[in-house]
């Protein structure tokens, strides 16, 4: 029997058009990319059928946390500074430039108004932690959610307000921030929730 | 200096020597896959679904406009703890004490029954959505047609009261369950005194005599 001779091939293989799919993928997801925004607390929404994606801009995202803390954000960096400057003209509290600038990177944050000055000040790698996730005062005696909510409005009548709540928070709690968001006449919320498939057959 | 060519071949003729043009891509491959893995962690592609809900201002609340609810085709849903779900037919009044049922979230459950209340207006509305998938009817008639069958009059109206034990998902949940069984009226109502005493009987039935 006469030898098989294997041909030697070269182990070369051409990378190029592997290289040219990876980078027009990352072009991609470049430019349709929107980041992750840091919250201040994670929150597992509960699932819906609705299939209403909640606008782009001028939200007014409120937060309700397991315990029924409540945490707050709004887009927009100018008009959070805006809101910050009348939120401390009615509370009286002096803030400098520095700590305005930073209210105005900050996504969302729960901590009462006489905690502002100092909450502001801190690095923001303290500022996520756990100790200092106090929320928003939003009872009957203090209601600072709702002073924050009426500023909110006054400067940006375009808000739609965003619910985003826990799976397994109270609904007395929920009911509360409802309940003080119907006293400022805001009946029309979008309750952020995760996509579940529509049954089938109906 | 033409000599400059032949300075390094030594005697043998000037060919300049033809260097491959081919580099190599693979690191340059492993930066791209590199920086994908990590947008693809670092962003989040799907905008989060929300689920519209609008409350009647509060002091447009009247008496005229509770006593619209017939009593025949109300259906009182009772929100428990623990992901229980009682619901009785009617709006509930002390002088005919309703029969409440307990039930479930679950498919066989509270849908079951809102289904079947409302089979008119459900078959209506999925017959509308074959339309709208067969492309017959456009979009917006669509959304139309289907607010137009949720109107109906003989359709039921769903009064959704939560109990202090109940969890936000279950608000989401019954909440969905009108999406997904197409009941165009329904509230959210604060629980009444009546309807704890219910749900307590239900609960305990060994204290059912007070």
């Amino acid at each position: 029997m006469p030898k098989v001779k294997l041909q030697r091939k070269s182990t070369w293989v051409d990378m190029t058009a592997m290289t040219d799919v990876a980078f027009l993928l990352l072009t991609f997801l470049l430019l349709t990319a929107n980041f992750i925004k840091q919250e201040a607390v994670t929150v597992a929404a509960p699932s819906s059928v609705s299939e209403i994606k909640i606008p782009e801009t001028n939200i007014f995202q409120i937060i309700v946390d397991t315990e029924g803390k409540v945490f707050i954000g709004m887009d927009n960096q100018e008009k959070r500074i805006e809101l910050l400057d009348l939120i401390a003209n009615q509370y009286n509290i002096s803030l400098n430039d520095g700590q305005k600038k930073e209210f105005s990177l900050i996504n969302s944050f729960g901590v009462p108004i006489e905690m502002l000055p100092s909450f502001l000040s801190m690095p923001s790698e303290t500022r996520v932690m756990q100790e200092n996730a106090l929320g928003i005062p939003c009872d009957s005696i203090n209601n600072q959610f709702k002073e924050w909510m009426r500023f909110a409005r006054q400067v940006n009548s375009d808000l739609t307000i965003a619910i985003k709540a826990d799976q397994t928070t109270p609904y007395p709690k929920i009911k509360n921030v409802m309940n003080t968001l119907q006293d400022l006449r805001e009946n029309r919320y979008n309750l952020i929730t995760t996509l579940e498939a529509m049954p089938e057959g109906i | 200096m033409a000599e400059i060519t032949s300075s390094k071949g030594s005697g043998k003729k000037g060919k300049p020597k033809k260097l491959s043009t081919r580099v190599d891509f693979t690191p340059m491959c492993d930066l791209g896959f590199l920086l994908i893995t990590f947008f693809m962690l670092s962003t989040s592609m799907n905008k989060p679904q929300t689920m519209e809900l609008s409350l009647p201002s509060k002091d447009k609340v009247t008496e005229e406009e509770q006593s619209k609810i017939k009593e025949s085709t109300a259906i009182t849903i009772i929100l428990g703890k623990e992901d229980k779900v009682f619901y009785y037919f009617g709006i509930g009044t002390e002088e005919a004490a309703p029969e409440v049922i307990e039930t479930t979230y679950a498919p066989d459950g509270i849908r079951k029954m809102l289904l079947e209340r409302n089979l008119e207006v459900a078959t209506q509305i999925r017959k509308l959505k074959d339309q709208f998938a067969n492309e017959s009817i456009s979009e917006e008639e669509l959304r139309k047609r289907s607010s137009e069958a949720k109107d109906n009059k003989m359709a039921p109206v769903v009064m959704i009261k939560s109990s202090d034990e109940a969890t936000y998902k279950n608000m989401v949940d019954i909440l969905d369950e009108m999406q997904i069984c197409s009941i165009g009226r329904f509230a959210m109502v604060d629980i009444t005194d009546y309807d704890k005493v219910l749900v307590g009987i239900m609960e305990n039935p060994a204290t059912q005599n007070p």
